[in-house]
C-alpha cells in the first residue's frame, strides 16, 4: 500500500466505477437489457471501496488524534486552495458507514427497472461526493464536494422518485443550496479575515482553525451562516420539512442513502467546521441549538405518530433521532459527543434498514399506507422478525446499537443541559409509541387475504441485504468497545481543544463591533506589505480578457 | 436515624468479601441458548421446544443452587464479563454480582421458572407456534436473570427493558387478535413511561456520584442534600411503578392477562412485576436517606393495594381477579419497602411468588379444562372433577389470605408490624404508621374475601358451564403440587427454619424483630384472614342471594368497582386522545401549514419576483440601453445629492 494515496483511491474508486458503467461494452443496454451486468459492476466497485476503507480502518491509529493518511496537492495556489485530504477518529467511521451502505443499496436496487445504469451511475457518483465531503480538510474542497452531493441526489429523486418527485427534489435542492450559499459567503469572509492577519490566503482547515482570530460578534454571524447551512441538512427543527417530502418521493435506495449518510453531513459540518472555526459563536448558539434539537426530538416523534404513510413516519422519526445526535454534540462533553457520533452510525443502520423494509413491502404491493397492511406477521414471519429487530434498534432497546448511542447522548447531555435532557427523555417514550404502533398496525391482527394474501416473504437476495445490518445491530449493541475506541481519543482532544478556545478567547474579551469593512479586500491588500495580491492579479487578468 | 449512621450502615451493607472470577454469566446464558435452540429445533419438531426450554431453565436453576450453596456468609461472587462501553467520564462494565439478595431472587426466578416451563408443555401442547412461545419464555428468563444478576444499574436496566420486551411479545403471543396485540403494546409503553424515570435516576446518580456500580455507590453515598436523594429515589420509584404496576401506571397489568396463562403466572405474578420491589431493595441505601420518598412509596402502595383489592371484589373473570390481586399484593411489598423493612418486602415477594404462581397455574388448569372459558359464572363444582387443581388452589388461597401457618401469613404479618413501627426509623411516618397498618389490615380482609370468593365460584357448587371439564395432565399437576407445597410451608420455613432475615442481614437492613410467637398467637394474628375467608364462604356457599343483593344495593359503587374506577377511560380521555389529536394538529397545523407553508411561501415569493422581473428581460437591445441610461442617471443623481 506504500505510496498509494489511499484516501483519494477510496474517494474516486466509485466514480471510476460510475464511468466504467458507460465505458464497458458489457454494460451497454444492448447487451445488458435487464441491467444485471451493470448491477454487478457497480457492486464490485462499491465492494472494492468498502474493502479499501476497511484496510484504512485497520491501518488507522486511534491514539493519533490529528489527521492521518494526509494527502495534499496544490490546486489553486494563488488562493491557497489545496486538494487536501485526511481522516481522523471523527470521520473514519462515517466513511465506513458510507462505503458499507453503498453495496447494500446497490444490492437492493433490483426494484429500479428503468435506467438502471444511470441510477447506478448517480449512486456511485454520490458515493464519491459523500466520501470527499467527509475526507476533505480544505474548506474549499469540502464545499465543492458538499455541493456535488446535491447533483446525483437531485436526479435520483427526480427521475426514479414517486408521483410528486419533481416538487420534492426541487425543494430538497433549493433549500439546501440556499443554506450552502450563506455558508460560502461565511467561508470567503473567514479566509479574508485570515489573510488580513497573516498576509496569505488559505483554505486549509488546520491553518484557519489555528490562525483565525475573530471577534465574538463576527463569530456569531459566521457561525449563524454555517449553522443555517448545516441545520437545514441535518435537518434541525424548523428546517426539516424538505425531509419527509424527499423521503416519501425518493426510491428506496435514495431514502437509504439520504437517511444513512446525507443527513449526517449536516452534523458532521458542525463538528468539523462550525465549532472549531467559530468556538465563540458556538458557545453562544449552543444552548439554542440544544433547544431546537430537543424540540425536534419531541416534535418529530409526535408528528411521526400522526402519520398514515410508513415512509413519512420513518422520515419524521429521523427528525427525532437526528435531534438526539445534535443534542449530544452541542452538549459538548466527551461522552455526549461520542454518543452523538455513535448514534449517527446507528441511525444509518437502523433507519436505513427500516427504509429497505418499507421498500420490500412497496416492491410487492405498491403502497406505503399503513392502512393497506395488517396481520402480516402470520404471512411473512421472516420479514416480521427483521422488522421487529430494527424497530427495537430504533427505539433503543438495550443490547441493540441504538441504546449505546442514546444512553451516551442522554447521560452526557444531562451533565450540560439537565432540564432539556429531561424533556428529551420524553422522546424515549414517544419513540415506543409510534414505532410499536406502526408495528402493531402492519404486522399484528387478522390478515386481509384479498389484499395481502399473495404477499411473499423476503427472498434470499433481500436476506443478503439485511444480514449485515442485522448483525451490526447486535454487534454494536453488545460490543461497542472496538467502535468507540476508534473515536474516543480524537473526540477527547477535539472537545478539549475547542473548549480551550471557548475559554481563552472569551478571556481575551475580543468584543469589538462587527464591521464588514474591516476585512474588505482593500484592507487585506494594504496589510500585505507591498506584495501583489492574488486577488489583484485576478482582477488584472480578468481585465485583460 | 441520624444521617451519618444511615450512611454508615449503607456502607456496611455494601461491604462484601467479593470473590472474583465465578462464571455467573452461565446462569443467564443457559436460557439464552435454550431460547435459540427451542426455536430452531422446535421449528422442525414442535414437541421438542418445550422440553429444551424446560431443560435450559432447570440447568440454570442447578447453577443457581450451586452458587447458592457456595456463597459464604456475608460474601458475594463477582463476574466482570467485559467492559461494555466507555466514553469520557462514563464507563460501564458488563458486571454480574451474586450476593444474598440476588441468590434469593435467582432461586425464585429459575425455580418457579422451571416449574412454569414444565407446566407450559402441557398447557401449550396444542398450539401451532409453541416453539415461538418457549423461545420467548426462555428469553424472558435470560432477561430476568440479567436483571437480578446485574452488578450495576445499567446491566439491571438491560434486564429491565428485556423483560419488558418479552412481556410485550408474550402478551401479544396470539397476535392475530388485535386486542391482545394492543394489550402487549400498552404494557410496553406504560413500562417505558416508568423507564424514562428510571433513566433520569441513572443520569442523576452518574452525575452526582460518578458510579452506577451498586457496591461503589453504596460506599460513595452520603454528603449530598436530602432533596437530591429524594429526587433520585422518586425517579427510581417512577420506574418501579411502571414495572410493578402501581398507581398511576398499573393499568397495563390487568390487560396483560391476554397472554397465555403460564405467562401470567411467571411474568405477571411471580417474577417480572416484582422487579420494582427488587430495585427498591437493591437501592435501599438511597431510599433510607430520602424519608419523604419513603412516605410517597408507602402512600402510593397503600392506595394501590386498596384500589386493586376493591376492584378484585367484583370481577368475574378468574384471571382478572388474580391480576388485581397481584397489583394489590405488589402494593403490600412496596408498603414494606416504604416502611424501611426491605427484607420483609423480599419475604413477601418470595411467598407471593409461591402462592400466586400456584393460583395462576391453577386458573390456567381450570381454563384449559373449560376450553378457554375464563368467566367464573360459567364454572362451579370443578372441585370434584379436578381435585388436584382444586386442592392446590385452596391451599394457595389460604396462603394469600394470610392464615397461619400458610406462607402468606408470615410475610403479611411482618408488613403490618413494620408499618406500625415505621416511625422509629422515619420520623415522617411517626404519625401515620398506625393508620397505614389499619388500612393494610382492611386490605388483608378484602384479599381473603375475594380470593375465597373466586375459589368458591370455581370449585364449589355445581357446574354451570357447557363444556366437559377434565383434570389436567401430569406435567401441569406436578408444578401445581410443588408450588402448593411451598405456599403451605414456605413461609414457616423461611421464618423459622431457614431464617430469611438472618440470611439477608448482610445486604439489607434487618431491624431486630420480636421473639418468635407461638402457634396459637399466630392463629390469633390471622384474624383478618379468617374474617375474609369466613365471610366469603358464608356468602358464596350458604347465603348465595346476598352478594347479588349487596351488589344491587349501591349501584353506583358496584358499577364503579366493576368498571375499575374508570382508570383506562380517564387516561384515554385526558392523555392519550388529546395527545394524539395534538400530534395530528401539530402535523397538519404547525408542520404543513406554518413551517412548510412559510418555506413554500418564500419560494413562491421568489418565484413571483422572478415572474415580475422577467418582464424586463425583453431581449430588445434598445430596452436594455434605456435601462442603462436610467441607471446612469439614477447613480449620478444619487452621488450628487449625497
Amino acid at each position: 500500500m506504500e505510496g498509494l494515496p489511499l484516501l483519494s483511491t477510496i474517494i474516486f474508486l466509485p466514480l471510476l466505477g460510475a464511468v466504467m458503467l458507460y465505458l464497458l461494452p458489457v454494460c451497454k443496454p444492448a447487451s445488458d437489457s435487464d441491467g444485471e451486468v451493470s448491477r454487478y459492476t457497480a457492486l464490485i466497485f462499491s465492494l472494492m471501496t468498502f474493502v479499501l476503507s476497511v484496510i484504512l480502518l485497520v491501518a488507522f491509529v486511534p491514539e493519533q488524534t490529528d489527521m492521518q493518511f494526509r494527502e495534499s496537492a496544490s490546486w489553486i495556489p494563488s488562493f491557497g486552495i489545496h486538494y487536501q485530504l485526511g481522516v481522523d477518529g471523527i470521520s473514519i467511521l462515517l466513511v465506513l458507514l458510507t462505503t458499507f451502505l453503498m453495496p447494500i443499496i446497490i444490492l437492493a436496487s433490483r426494484s429500479v427497472k428503468d435506467g438502471v445504469r444511470a441510477y447506478l451511475f448517480h449512486m456511485l457518483a454520490l458515493e464519491t461526493a459523500m466520501l470527499g465531503t467527509l475526507l476533505a480538510t480544505d474548506v474549499f474542497l469540502f464545499y465543492i464536494f458538499w455541493e456535488l452531493m446535491l447533483a446525483p441526489m437531485y436526479f435520483i429523486i427526480g427521475i426514479w422518485g414517486g408521483k410528486r418527485r419533481i416538487y420534492a427534489t426541487l425543494k430538497f435542492v433549493l433549500y439546501t443550496v440556499f443554506g450552502s450559499l450563506l455558508m460560502l459567503v461565511a467561508i470567503f469572509y473567514s479566509v479574508n479575515a485570515y489573510a488580513a492577519l497573516h498576509g496569505e490566503y488559505t483554505f486549509d482547515l488546520a491553518k484557519l482553525q489555528e490562525g483565525l482570530v475573530l471577534s465574538r460578534n463576527v463569530q456569531i454571524w459566521l457561525f449563524a451562516a454555517f449553522a443555517l447551512a448545516f441545520g437545514i441538512k441535518v435537518p434541525l427543527f424548523p428546517f426539516h420539512t424538505w425531509l419527509p417530502d424527499a423521503h416519501v418521493e425518493a426510491p428506496t435506495g435514495g431514502s437509504v442513502v439520504l437517511a444513512g449518510v446525507l443527513l449526517k453531513m449536516g452534523l458532521y459540518g458542525f463538528i468539523r467546521f462550525a465549532y472549531p472555526l467559530f468556538p465563540l459563536g458556538a458557545q453562544v448558539f449552543g444552548p439554542y441549538l440544544a433547544l431546537l434539537a430537543v424540540i425536534g426530538i419531541v416534535y418529530g416523534a409526535l408528528v411521526a405518530w400522526a402519520q398514515s404513510d410508513i415512509k413519512k413516519l420513518v422520515a419524521y422519526s429521523s427528525v427525532s433521532h437526528l435531534g438526539y445526535c445534535v443534542l449530544g454534540f452541542v452538549a459538548f462533553n466527551v461522552a455526549s459527543t461520542t454518543g452523538s457520533l455513535y448514534q449517527m452510525l446507528n441511525h444509518g443502520i437502523s433507519t436505513g434498514a427500516l427504509f429497505l423494509l418499507v421498500g420490500v413491502l412497496y416492491d410487492r404491493k405498491h403502497t406505503r399506507l399503513i392502512a393497506d397492511y395488517g396481520g402480516l406477521a402470520a404471512k411473512v414471519p421472516v420479514f416480521a422478525f427483521l422488522f421487529l429487530v430494527f424497530t427495537l434498534s430504533s427505539i433503543a432497546l438495550p443490547l441493540t446499537n441504538g441504546f449505546i448511542g442514546e444512553f451516551l447522548i442522554l447521560s452526557g447531555s444531562f451533565q450540560t443541559f439537565p432540564i432539556l435532557t429531561a424533556v428529551a427523555v420524553i422522546g424515549v417514550i414517544l419513540g415506543a409509541i409510534y414505532m410499536l404502533g406502526l408495528y402493531m398496525k402492519t404486522m399484528y391482527g387478522e390478515l386481509d387475504e384479498s389484499k395481502n394474501g399473495d404477499l411473499t416473504d423476503v427472498n434470499s437476495r433481500e436476506l443478503l441485504v439485511f444480514t449485515p445490518l442485522f448483525a451490526l445491530v447486535f454487534v454494536m449493541g453488545i460490543m461497542p468497545g472496538p467502535f468507540l475506541r476508534v473515536m474516543t481519543p480524537t473526540v477527547e482532544s477535539y472537545v478539549q481543544n475547542v473548549q480551550a478556545k471557548m475559554v481563552t478567547v472569551a478571556q481575551e474579551e475580543l468584543d469589538y463591533d462587527f464591521n464588514p469593512a474591516e476585512f474588505s479586500p482593500d484592507t487585506v491588500l494594504s496589510k500585505r506589505r507591498g506584495e501583489a495580491s492574488p486577488l489583484a492579479q485576478v482582477r488584472f487578468e480578468g481585465g485583460l480578457q | 436515624m441520624e444521617h451519618s449512621t444511615v450512611v454508615e450502615s449503607a456502607q456496611h451493607l455494601t461491604h462484601h468479601v467479593t470473590t472474583q472470577g465465578a462464571a455467573l454469566g452461565i446462569i443467564a446464558l443457559l436460557p439464552l441458548v435454550g431460547s435459540f435452540l427451542a426455536f430452531v429445533i422446535g421449528k422442525k419438531n414442535r414437541d421438542s421446544a418445550g422440553w429444551i426450554a424446560t431443560l435450559a431453565a432447570a440447568l440454570s436453576f442447578g447453577c443457581v443452587l450451586n452458587y447458592f450453596f457456595a456463597l459464604p456468609e456475608g460474601g458475594a461472587f463477582e463476574h466482570r464479563v467485559f467492559e461494555w462501553f466507555s466514553a469520557g467520564n462514563i464507563s460501564v462494565d458488563f458486571l454480574f454480582r451474586f450476593d444474598q439478595l440476588t441468590a434469593v431472587m435467582c432461586l425464585v426466578v429459575t425455580g418457579i421458572g422451571s416449574l412454569i416451563h414444565l407446566y407450559s408443555i402441557g398447557y401449550m401442547a396444542e398450539d401451532e407456534s409453541r416453539h415461538r412461545f418457549f423461545c420467548y419464555l426462555n428469553l424472558f428468563l435470560f432477561s430476568m436473570l440479567l436483571l437480578v444478576l446485574g452488578g450495576n444499574l445499567l446491566v439491571l436496566f438491560v434486564g429491565w427493558e428485556g423483560v419488558g420486551l418479552c412481556s410485550y411479545l408474550l402478551i401479544g403471543f396470539w397476535f392475530k387478535n388485535l386486542s391482545f396485540a394492543a394489550a402487549g403494546k400498552k404494557a410496553f409503553i406504560v413500562n417505558r413511561i416508568g423507564d424514562a424515570g428510571f433513566l433520569l435516576a441513572i443520569f442523576l446518580i452518574l452525575l452526582n456520584f460518578g458510579t452506577i456500580d451498586f457496591v461503589e455507590l453504596g460506599q460513595r453515598i452520603g454528603g449530598a442534600s436530602t432533596e437530591l436523594y429524594t429526587l433520585i429515589a422518586l425517579c427510581l420509584f417512577v420506574g418501579a411503578t411502571g414495572k410493578s404496576a402501581q398507581i398511576p401506571l398499573f393499568v397495563w397489568l390487568p390487560d396483560a392477562m391476554a397472554g397465555p396463562t403460564p405467562v401470567s403466572a411467571l411474568i405477571h405474578a411471580a417474577t417480572m412485576v416484582t422487579a420494582g420491589v427488587y430495585l427498591l431493595a437493591r437501592m435501599h441505601y438511597l431510599f433510607v436517606l430520602a424519608p419523604l420518598a419513603m412516605v410517597v412509596v408507602c402512600t402510593v402502595a397503600l392506595l394501590t393495594s386498596l384500589v386493586a383489592a376493591l376492584i378484585a371484589l367484583v370481577q368475574n373473570d378468574i384471571k382478572k381477579v388474580l391480576a388485581y390481586s397481584t397489583v394489590s399484593q405488589l402494593g403490600f411489598m412496596f408498603l414494606a419497602a416504604g416502611a424501611g423493612a426491605y427484607w420483609v418486602a423480599v419475604f413477601h415477594l418470595v411467598t407471593h411468588a409461591f402462592f400466586k404462581a400456584c393460583l395462576f397455574l391453577g386458573s390456567g388448569s381450570v381454563i384449559h379444562a373449560c376450553h378457554h372459558e375464563q368467566d367464573m359464572r360459567e364454572m362451579g363444582g370443578l372441585g370434584k372433577i379436578m381435585p388436584w387443581t382444586a386442592a392446590t388452589y385452596w391451599i394457595s388461597t389460604l396462603a394469600i389470605a394470610g392464615i397461619a401457618p400458610f406462607a402468606g401469613y408470615y410475610s403479611k404479618h411482618h408488613i403490618i408490624t413494620a408499618l406500625q413501627t415505621s416511625g422509629e426509623s422515619n420520623s415522617l411516618m411517626l404519625a401515620y404508621g398506625e393508620c397505614f397498618a389499619t388500612v393494610a389490615t382492611v386490605v388483608a380482609v378484602l384479599t381473603a374475601f375475594y380470593m375465597t370468593r373466586s375459589a368458591c365460584m370455581t370449585f364449589l357448587g355445581s357446574y354451570r358451564g357447557h363444556s366437559h371439564p377434565h383434570e389436567s395432565p401430569k406435567t401441569m399437576v406436578l408444578p401445581l403440587v410443588v408450588l402448593a407445597f411451598l405456599a403451605f410451608v414456605g413461609g414457616y420455613l423461611l421464618e423459622h427454619q431457614l431464617s430469611l432475615a438472618g440470611y439477608l442481614h448482610s445486604v439489607l437492613p434487618v431491624h431486630a424483630h420480636g421473639e418468635s410467637e407461638g402457634f396459637l398467637a399466630s392463629l390469633l394474628h390471622s384474624w383478618p384472614g379468617f374474617l375474609g375467608v369466613g365471610l366469603a364462604l358464608l356468602l358464596y356457599t350458604k347465603l348465595t342471594v346476598v352478594p347479588a343483593k349487596l351488589y344491587g344495593l349501591v349501584p353506583p359503587v358496584s358499577k364503579l368497582l366493576a368498571d375499575k374506577f374508570y382508570f383506562d377511560e380517564i387516561y384515554d380521555f385526558l392523555i392519550v386522545k388529546p395527545l394524539y389529536l395534538f400530534s395530528f394538529g401539530l402535523w397538519k397545523g404547525a408542520d404543513q401549514a406554518v413551517i412548510d407553508g412559510s418555506v413554500n411561501g418564500t419560494a413562491a415569493v421568489v418565484d413571483m419576483t422572478g415572474e415580475v422581473v422577467r418582464v424586463t428581460e425583453t431581449g430588445q437591445l434598445r430596452h436594455y440601453g434605456l435601462f442603462m441610461f436610467a441607471a446612469g442617471v439614477f447613480i449620478t443623481i444619487f452621488y450628487l445629492i449625497l
